[in-house]
């Protein structure tokens, strides 16, 4: 037992040195902290591209240094700010969604761009720039957008109630419908039936979607977030409103006896991650170097193929070899035909509400689910 | 009424065991579904060993379970033994209470106090970035301490106090005698101490969250932080692998365990016989 002990601690102990010693070798290596969402990026794994070592491999060919990459996770917005305001921890690349860029960027959080250290840049089309989060793109480079579609078992729903956010009120599929548990994700597939303005600070129009969601309490199964994938793939709801890019993940795991499809309705909430530098940065310009690798085509197609989501990199949803994986189906429903997207996107997205909103929006919510 | 017992002690097992069941038989799917079991496969294994991050993060679990249990069961056992010496009942009192503090403190209270002293004390010396494997350990080591305490503390205390006095008249150093006679001893405790020591470190997900630096993340943070997009299954093959590893640890230290109370057992009962 004595024995067990000691070698134990003898190799709990040599670990430690070898960590220190590790740590002091580093002085020639170049260090790049990447802070981004969980499961966000192209890792190597099913066969796929390993972005971060091949960038690491690319750095060193190109500029003759060594290059260590930290890549770190989270998993909600709040908790990267939370992390990065604490001043804890500093980061040099960011991926925070829209409505976080404009809290973060209004909170002088983010460092402007250099966009000479990002010629990839021009690859993000026109309609990607000037959206209502970052109006004079100082701050941001786009690295995926989503959509919130409506996802269907189509053995179950017939094809006459498709189109729009009506067949999420449609009383024929009572108790086979899934609402988001998640006040403003379930508010929106109301405003937009409506045609209200989800970002509205009059209090009445929130009343009128409240409304329209109790109407729509008696025939749903259940509010929910993650649940969904299961509950769709085992063909146990039929009906639900969810981000697209999960709805692939759902089709590809489904039941045999369920076929799943998806459409997005007319108006929608559009998301954009985009990739930002934090006024942490130690070394800004490896930060670019980095935003632009992400750009170039082999690491920005395979994180594209990988994440599911859409691309705005031109070089992406261009490329014939993208469109030939992904297939004519899912194209059309990842890239659907909304014409210019920042008219769009900066008519019908969701922006940051104002505290009173917020705390109105959240009684609302919780009337509807006591009731 | 015996089979009402036996039918509760099933069903008390069932809900023991039959998530880790799940979670074994749904590892070696085929397919991504939680619903459909669409054949064997060793698929998600293969999966997790391709996958660097993960292994990356195991790696830095493991290391950072490995030196806090370590440390903590050095300073733990040696803190018992000056806490088992104290003659005075009020001082001995204040001792056990501030070494039960950190074990009954909320986990958040503790996580968000030790990082705002880390951010304090980073930011009193200038340093860009205060957090690092090195917080992490000592905030492992300030969870862990508690325990060791609390495992090897009554062993000193069942210890026949005249056992080191009598190695000593027969002309042992106090040092020997604590090292040959007290350690052994006390070591039921120390093992135990030592074993949850490891496994609290290896799970802890709330204070390592709140102290966790840069390029320095462990398991429980990752496999968090995977909730944007659904969780791979190759977290259910690395959650049944890590499930056979503690069970392996669980049997050997109960096995070793009752060894040495026995061989204990046995040493005193001749003892008593020759006295």
């Amino acid at each position: 037992m004595k024995k067990m002990i000691s070698v134990l601690l003898a190799a709990a102990m040599l670990c430690c040195l070898s960590v220190s010693l590790a740590g002091c070798g580093s002085s020639d290596t170049l260090t790049l902290n990447v802070y981004n969402w969980g499961e966000y990026i192209s890792d190597g794994s099913e066969g796929s591209f390993d972005t971060i070592h091949e960038f690491e491999r690319w750095y060193e060919e190109n500029y003759g240094q060594k290059l260590k990459v930290n890549y770190d996770t989270y998993a909600s917005n709040e908790d990267m700010y939370n992390k990065i305001s604490s001043g804890a921890v500093s980061y040099d690349v960011i991926i925070p969604s829209d409505y976080m860029i404009a809290r973060m960027a209004g909170e002088g959080m983010l460092l402007p761009l250099d966009f000479e250290n990002i010629p990839n840049y021009q690859y993000i089309e026109d309609s990607f720039r000037g959206l209502y989060y970052d109006p004079q793109d100082q701050y941001s480079v786009p690295y995926t957008y989503g959509v919130v579609g409506v996802i269907y078992n189509a053995n179950v729903v017939d094809e006459a109630d498709l189109g729009g956010w009506e067949l999420m009120w449609n009383d024929k599929y009572s108790g086979n419908i899934l609402q988001f548990n998640n006040s403003r994700d379930a508010f929106a597939t109301a405003q937009y039936k409506l045609g209200l303005d989800v970002n509205d600070t009059d209090k009445a129009s929130w009343d009128t979607a409240l409304a329209e969601l109790k109407t729509q309490a008696p025939l749903v199964k259940s509010y929910v977030m993650d649940e969904v994938f299961n509950m769709m793939e085992s063909g146990e709801a039929a009906v639900a409103a969810y981000y697209v890019g999960d709805y692939f993940t759902m089709a590809d795991n489904q039941a045999e006896s369920v076929d799943l499809q998806c459409y997005v309705p007319e108006v929608t909430n559009y998301f954009v991650d985009a990739m930002c530098i934090p006024s942490c940065c130690q070394n800004k310009e490896l930060a670019e170097i980095f935003i632009n690798y992400m750009l170039s085509e082999e690491p920005a197609i395979a994180n594209a193929e990988y994440i599911y989501y859409a691309s705005p990199n031109s070089l992406v949803y261009n490329n014939a070899g993208y469109q030939e994986e992904l297939g004519e189906e899912a194209m059309a429903i990842l890239y659907p035909d909304i014409g210019d997207f920042s008219q769009y996107y900066n008519k019908y997205a969701f922006r940051n509400l104002d505290a009173e909103t917020l705390d109105y929006l959240n009684t609302l919510w919780e009337t509807l689910k006591i009731s | 009424m015996k089979t009402s017992s036996k039918i509760y002690t099933a069903l008390i097992m069932l809900f023991l065991f039959a998530p880790i069941a799940i979670l074994l038989v749904f590892s070696f799917n085929e397919s991504k579904s939680l619903s459909v079991f669409s054949g064997f496969s060793l698929y998600w294994y293969k999966e997790l060993l391709r996958d660097s991050e993960t292994l990356n993060a195991v790696k830095n679990t493991l290391l950072l379970a490995c030196c806090a249990s370590a440390i903590s069961t050095v300073m733990g056992t040696a803190a018992a033994v000056g806490m088992n010496r104290l003659r005075n009942r009020y001082i001995r009192a204040v001792m056990d209470t501030a070494t039960n503090i950190p074990m009954i403190n909320p986990e958040i209270i503790t996580g968000i106090s030790l990082m705002l002293m880390f951010v304090f004390v980073g930011r009193l010396f200038g340093a860009a970035t205060s957090l690092s494997f090195w917080t992490m350990l000592i905030a492992h080591v300030t969870f862990c301490l508690p325990y060791v305490i609390l495992q090897v503390l009554p062993k000193l205390q069942q210890m026949d106090k005249s056992l080191p006095e009598a190695a000593m008249d027969l002309g042992c150093t106090p040092i020997r005698a604590f090292f040959k006679v007290e350690i052994p001893e006390i070591m039921p405790g120390i093992v135990t101490g030592l074993i949850m020591a490891f496994t609290l470190s290896l799970d802890d997900f709330v204070i390592s969250y709140f102290t966790a630096g840069n390029g320095f993340q462990t398991l429980p943070i990752r496999i968090y932080n995977m909730t944007k997009k659904a969780v791979t299954p190759k977290m259910y093959a690395l959650a049944t692998i890590t499930f056979f590893v503690i069970l392996a640890l669980l049997l050997i230290s109960n096995l070793s365990d009752g060894d040495t109370s026995r061989q204990m057992k046995l040493a005193r009962q001749k003892k008593k016989a020759k006295s």
